[in-house]
């Protein structure tokens, strides 16, 4: 789950991490009343929306009074921004954050992610603040130094140390800098976070230590225990149909295609969409129903998907484990009654229950075809798909 | 004796009573498992569709002489059930569970580093020695006993791959789901390691995904063994979008790092063959097995 930067420095400020006075604004006339309250001086005016790379997409400027800070806050408020992350349609921006200014001496970059191949967090540094760190990456992977830490242990004071005088940081800054590295550690594993990222991280000309922005994603699987973040998930920020498949438990994605899919298991989904382009043709969607699906949850998948007005043609690819074939069989029967079978659909079930499965497929008069294997069902699937545009 | 579990493997069933415990228990009992115990806390003691009850995995082991723990404990009290496992000494814990927070997966993991107890999975549906021992819950049906291994980041995707298999007249060896989560037990390398010190096993159909790096990790292991038995591989995902998680938790191309076209031109490299099509995973095996005499012509119709 992805939250905006307020709230992640919200999160971080339990913490302990320094970061600056701000007021979050959703018009442009509380834009100047907040800059205002913070003192009538330089205040910095970002949107507010999940996706990174906001500064150069033009969502994030320096505003020198509370009049100024309302002209900027009503040119952000509104605008569809547009950046690397966001694909060429943008996001509406809703909300922006008035935060006061800093003089800054150095802008620094830390972060933490679960790193797979040791199977540890790992924290990571670099002099490179303010950019993308996958840039730093790509072109010098020395760059970015790294500490890996063990939850319970922790980033260890030597380890945060050792960062910050590699960082190149003297005196009280290395103090500074090294108090906030735990205090990100800490929050990482306290909050179940899947990404933590302080970027940039800056040194101000006072040689105090903030964190000048922040992101915080947090691992699905732990929301249970995490209960006050759940609060923080803006679904305005969602893709209105993944939004409603993760309410019913299913994973949804949305892409470009033409071709509806539900398949259950995720290998077997990113196979079929991979077999579906293979033959010729796009996948509109990535649709796992899951192991222990039931007939409501398949339901659902498949008036999602009926929903997604790009899609000329569905194919359902269900190899039965957990997931019964009847199960399955059932819910498209239902579904496809409940709101009517627009497009052709294209059936392939192999695993438990298949042969009961298929009867309910054969006895509900449903118009559908079967196909025998996957390649079987790709060519039917594209062909029909192709048949109507 | 193929690999991690047979005829003669003992099987305890933490979560037991529980409704996918309970099925999928019956599931592998049906197909010839031996199911000496369920543990579930509480209700030791009492007997379960035949089979006995204890409170504590150790006591379970005690009484049975069980050597294979499987899990289907619910996400919040996984983490323990599998450290159960290791304090109690079994030798293999198998953890269906999804949904496990990866801090919590990473905790295990650390535990059990030295332990006598290896992990497969979590988030992952078991192994099985066709016609021996399947602890897990994929559908028994679709195996036949062989010689060829299978080994997958996924579920289903490893069933499509052992019924082109069996379609074939390809039967396995041991088939093992290692499980579609960033911090998981039993890697791709432990499992190849196995798989080419196996004198049961002639070949392996490898199954990866995008994200991380386990299957170049794997490419680079059977490289430097220097094995000669026959790989063919196939990565899920070519077609997906970078910077959204395709389900697994595991499974995300991030900062332009765990493409499929990376991870094919690695295994490419090994001399392990590629199949382009999920289609095409029986038939680059099938191939293979003829070009080096292992199989009879016929596996190619």
């Amino acid at each position: 789950m992805k939250i905006h930067e307020y709230q992640a420095k919200q999160v971080l400020s339990a913490f302990g991490v320094a970061t600056l006075e701000n007021r979050v604004c959703r018009t442009p006339e509380e834009a100047e009343a907040a800059a205002r309250e913070l003192g009538g001086g330089t205040v910095v005016v970002k949107a507010q929306v999940h996706a990174g790379g906001r500064g150069k997409g033009g969502g994030v400027k320096l505003a020198h009074s509370p009049e100024e800070a309302r002209e900027v806050a009503d040119a952000i408020l509104g605008m569809d921004l547009i950046t690397h992350q966001t694909g060429p349609e943008g996001v509406k921006v809703r909300l922006v954050m008035v935060e006061q200014g800093c003089r800054i001496a150095r802008e620094l970059y830390a972060g933490i992610a679960l790193d797979r191949a040791s199977g540890m967090p790992v924290m990571m540094a670099s002099s490179e603040g303010g950019v993308e760190i996958e840039e730093v990456a790509a072109r010098d992977p020395d760059a970015i130094l790294k500490e890996p830490f063990a939850p319970d242990v922790g980033l260890q004071a030597f380890q945060a140390r050792r960062l910050a005088f590699r960082l190149g940081l003297e005196g009280k800054q290395v103090r500074g800098a090294a108090k906030m590295f735990q205090q990100l550690a800490r929050a990482y594993v306290a909050r179940d976070a899947s990404l933590a990222e302080i970027n940039p991280l800056v040194v101000t000309e006072d040689g105090d230590i903030i964190a000048l922005d922040a992101k915080m994603d947090f691992d699905d699987n732990a929301l249970y225990r995490q209960k006050d973040l759940a609060g923080m998930r803006d679904t305005s920020e969602e893709d209105p149909l993944e939004a409603r498949a993760s309410a019913a438990d299913l994973a949804y994605i949305a892409l470009d295609g033409d071709i509806g899919c539900m398949v259950n298991g995720a290998g077997l989904a990113m196979s079929t969409m991979d077999v579906i382009q293979h033959h010729g043709g796009m996948p509109a969607n990535f649709l796992d129903v899951g192991g222990g699906a039931t007939l409501e949850r398949v339901t659902e998948a498949f008036t999602i998907i009926l929903e997604d007005p790009k899609v000329k043609a569905i194919l359902v690819n269900i190899f039965g484990g957990i997931m019964k074939c009847d199960v399955i069989a059932d819910g498209v029967v239902a579904a496809a009654r409940q709101i009517g079978l627009s497009v052709p659909l294209v059936v392939r079930l192999e695993g438990t229950n298949v042969e009961r499965g298929r009867e309910i497929l054969a006895e509900s008069g449903i118009e559908l075809t079967v196909a025998g294997d996957m390649t079987d069902a790709a060519s039917k699937v594209v062909a029909a798909a192709a048949s109507r545009s | 004796m193929a690999i991690l579990v047979n005829s003669e493997s003992r099987v305890l069933v933490q979560g037991l009573t529980g409704s996918a415990g309970s099925f999928h228990a019956g599931q592998c009992a049906e197909y010839g498992t031996q199911i000496v115990a369920g543990v579930v806390p509480g209700k030791g003691g009492t007997i379960h569709a035949g089979t006995p009850v204890f409170n504590t995995v150790a006591e379970a082991v005690a009484e049975t002489g069980a050597d294979v723990s499987l899990i289907f404990v619910p996400p919040p009290f996984a983490a323990d059930a599998v450290l159960e496992c290791g304090d109690a000494g079994v030798p293999l814990a198998v953890c269906i569970t999804e949904g496990i927070p990866a801090m919590d997966e990473v905790r295990i993991k650390l535990a059990l580093e030295g332990s006598g107890t290896r992990l497969l999975g979590p988030n992952c549906p078991g192994v099985i020695t066709p016609g021996q021992c399947k602890v897990g819950i994929m559908p028994g049906y679709i195996h036949m006993p062989g010689r060829v291994g299978v080994v997958s980041r996924s579920g289903t995707l490893t069933y499509e791959a052992v019924w082109q298999l069996t379609s074939r007249g390809i039967g396995q060896s041991t088939c093992i789901g290692i499980g579609g989560d960033p911090v998981i037990g039993t890697t791709f390398v432990d499992a190849l390691e196995l798989y080419l010190a196996d004198d049961d096993t002639d070949a392996i159909v490898l199954i990866g995904e995008i994200g991380g790096t386990a299957e170049e990790e794997a490419a680079a292991f059977y490289a430097a063994s220097g094995s000669t038995k026959p790989i063919a591989s196939f990565v899920a995902g070519a077609t997906a979008p970078p910077g959204k998680r395709m389900g697994h938790a595991g499974a995300i191309i991030a900062g332009g790092k765990g493409t499929a076209a990376e991870k094919k031109a690695a295994l490419s490299a090994a001399g392990i063959a590629v199949a382009d099509s999920p289609a095409d995973m029986g038939i680059t095996m099938a191939k293979m097995l003829v070009e080096r005499g292992l199989a009879a012509a016929s596996v190619l119709d």
